[in-house]
């Protein structure tokens, strides 16, 4: 009833819960990053583009899906521990600005390497496509991609929080992010841990990039790019420094655009990122840790 | 005394873009576009680097006072009778208003100046990634509505028939501005507060300076450069002020950290570095000739090249070139007669 009141259809509401999925993944894996090394990884979006075209190598082989999926999943993650090695560890000692360009910079030059190998049209994957076409659910028909992708969101996230509160690695994980240098002093493995939140990380960008993928099927080099700069602003909405805030804030964000860019007519909708730019802001003013964040801000030490 | 020695820091950036400016005045008009592209670079450039490189602070926001700087000359200028045929969405005021070129660049860095303040007014108090990420959102902003308003421009196409006076004099006087005012700038006792901020925040607030107050002034000041520069830029070629975005963004960021964000010399020579580099691969993508050999790259090789350099700039050398230093000319060093006095002074 309140969703016939807003004008809303249930297929919408759907789509919306499924970017907000997608979302909260990306949100997590930049968090998680964020909390071990301090680095807001700008070059996320292009590590999901690069399992993308996997993906879409995987069609143009004829590989059957879950091969090409374990493929995406394999270009992703190698190339999250090539980045952490070559540019992130090195860097790690600086103050999170700089490597805040690092990270651009290392977007830039992925996303330039795409345009040249594969042109701007890029690549189409669409072995997935399939997952394009509704399910009838008690008359109503929903897209089999968005319930696929509010599940796998849903299960990830909590494979993901029983990995952090119910494992010694999750333990040291998150020790690490609350005080990286007292967590080593206490005997947590610095390189560990960082390989660690590399490591799921980037296999959650797979994830996220072989759902999105489903709904963008064709591949180009600012695949995920604009995807990134939302989820980065969501992240930032919910609290950088803690793994929940961060999922919530990313989710909101999806789920905003999705509800948002359905509902209003597209000479309004266009300035959704307008809104949602403004609202980071005045978020990042009113509550400069985050809305789902509690107690007080950290006072600068000398 | 100390102004003779003091000269050089101002010298050496003038000298090296009327020498930018110079030499283009010599070269064919192939090449004098890049030259022209440099100039308004550096311009930009100085902009980023007077609130960046005097507070230390990140800031993506200065591309879109450029932008608004870009809009605001461009959106003066085009003569009435093509505004209504390329623009048919703009509002009556912009529509039936126009001014000069000079009148355009000086309102240009007006609009700079009032949005950097306006925005600055509430986001100076953030600093660190809150603060650039803050100003990310800003720039996202001003290109979203740029983007898609069609009633204050023409939207996803270019600026079309902006008088293009932007030649080489004017693109150098542009530049030649910039650097007067940015060094003008840092001498000043409130660039000097500022960049005691940077240095030691506890210790410039112990010394009764306002770092919210000194940020907001930079940034001001930054923005009407931006503004200006933006102004310049318009005038050079057809500009799709939306597109003013994450690329110039990335491009002038990275010629500000490899030339060194804590001086003016190295914003500068970094932008004449890369800006030359990014030329020549730009250049190469419809062959170019290196000494008898005939090289191709692809399109985007130049952000490559540029994207590899501050990365690597970034690990191994975090000051930049000029390693954050003016020019200064080599000085005799005094002899040291006591050591003890030495150690006392130093």
């Amino acid at each position: 009833m309140i969703l016939a009141f807003l004008n809303l259809s249930w297929p919408v509401f759907a789509d919306a819960l499924a970017l907000g999925g997608i979302y909260a993944l990306m949100a997590v894996g930049i968090g998680l990053v964020f909390g071990v090394l301090r680095l807001v990884n700008f070059a996320y979006g292009q590590l999901m583009m690069a399992g993308a075209f996997a993906l879409a190598y995987g069609d143009q082989w004829g590989l059957p899906n879950w091969l090409s999926i374990l493929f995406c999943f394999g270009v992703v993650l190698a190339l999250s521990v090539l980045l952490d090695h070559l540019v992130f560890r090195p860097l790690r000692t600086h103050s999170p600005a700089v490597m805040l360009v690092a990270t651009f910079a290392v977007a830039f030059v992925l996303q330039n390497i795409a345009l040249i190998a594969w042109g701007s049209f890029g690549k189409t994957a669409g072995s997935l496509a399939v997952l394009q076409a509704p399910w009838d659910i008690h008359g109503v028909e929903i897209r089999k991609i968005a319930i696929i992708a509010i599940v796998t969101a849903a299960g990830c996230l909590v494979l993901l929080q029983l990995l952090l509160t119910r494992t010694p690695v999750g333990l040291h994980m998150r020790a690490a992010s609350m005080d990286f240098r007292t967590a080593r002093m206490l005997g947590v493995r610095a390189n560990r841990v960082i390989g660690g939140a590399v490591l799921i990380s980037g296999l959650l960008a797979g994830v996220a990039a072989v759902m999105l993928s489903v709904e963008q099927p064709q591949i180009t080099s600012t695949f995920a790019l604009s995807d990134t700069v939302y989820v980065l602003m969501g992240v930032v909405l919910g609290g950088l420094n803690r793994p929940i805030p961060a999922t919530l804030g990313g989710f909101s964000i999806g789920f905003a655009f999705g509800l948002l860019g359905g509902v209003l007519p597209s000479n309004q909708s266009q300035y959704l990122p307008s809104f949602i730019f403004a609202a980071v802001i005045v978020v990042l003013l009113v509550r400069p840790n985050g809305l789902f964040t509690r107690g007080g801000a950290a006072v600068e030490r000398v | 005394m100390n102004v003779a020695r003091r000269l050089p820091e101002l010298l050496a950036p003038a000298v090296l873009v009327l020498a930018t400016a110079l030499l283009g005045f010599e070269l064919s008009s192939y090449l004098q576009a890049y030259f022209l592209d440099t100039l308004v670079k550096v311009a930009i450039v100085i902009a980023l680097y007077v609130f960046i490189g005097n507070s230390g602070v990140l800031s993506f926001g200065t591309i879109s006072f450029v932008a608004l700087g870009a809009w605001t000359a461009g959106v003066l200028t085009v003569p009435q009778s093509q505004k209504k045929i390329t623009m048919p969405g703009l509002s009556h005021f912009l529509l039936t208003h126009n001014v000069g070129n000079v009148a355009s660049l000086a309102l240009a860095a007006a609009a700079g100046a009032v949005f950097a303040l306006a925005v600055g007014l509430p986001l100076m108090r953030l600093s660190g990634l809150a603060a650039g990420i803050a100003t990310f959102a800003v720039l996202g902003i001003t290109y979203n509505v740029l983007t898609y308003d069609q009633s204050i421009g023409p939207g996803l196409n270019a600026f079309s028939s902006v008088p293009q006076t932007t030649g080489m004099w004017q693109a150098a006087v542009g530049g030649l501005i910039c650097v007067a005012v940015a060094y003008a700038y840092q001498r000043t006792r409130f660039g000097r507060m500022l960049r005691a901020t940077r240095e030691d925040h506890a210790a410039a607030a112990a010394a009764g300076i306002s770092t919210y107050r000194q940020r907001l002034l930079a940034f001001t000041l930054s923005g009407a450069l931006a503004g200006f520069a933006g102004g310049i830029y318009v005038h050079l070629l057809p500009l799709q002020v939306g597109g003013l975005y994450l690329d110039l963004t990335f491009i002038t960021l990275a010629m500000l950290v490899v030339g060194g964000s804590g001086s003016l010399l190295g914003a500068v020579v970094g932008t004449l570095a890369l800006n030359g580099i990014y030329s020549f691969f730009s250049a190469a993508t419809n062959t170019v000739d290196v000494l008898g050999w005939h090289l191709t790259v692809p399109s985007g090789t130049a952000e490559i090249v540029l994207g590899v350099l501050m990365a690597v700039v970034l690990i191994l050398r975090p000051a930049g070139i000029t390693g954050g230093r003016e020019f200064s000319l080599p000085r005799r060093r005094r002899p040291v007669v006591d050591l003890e006095k030495a150690r006392v002074t130093t």
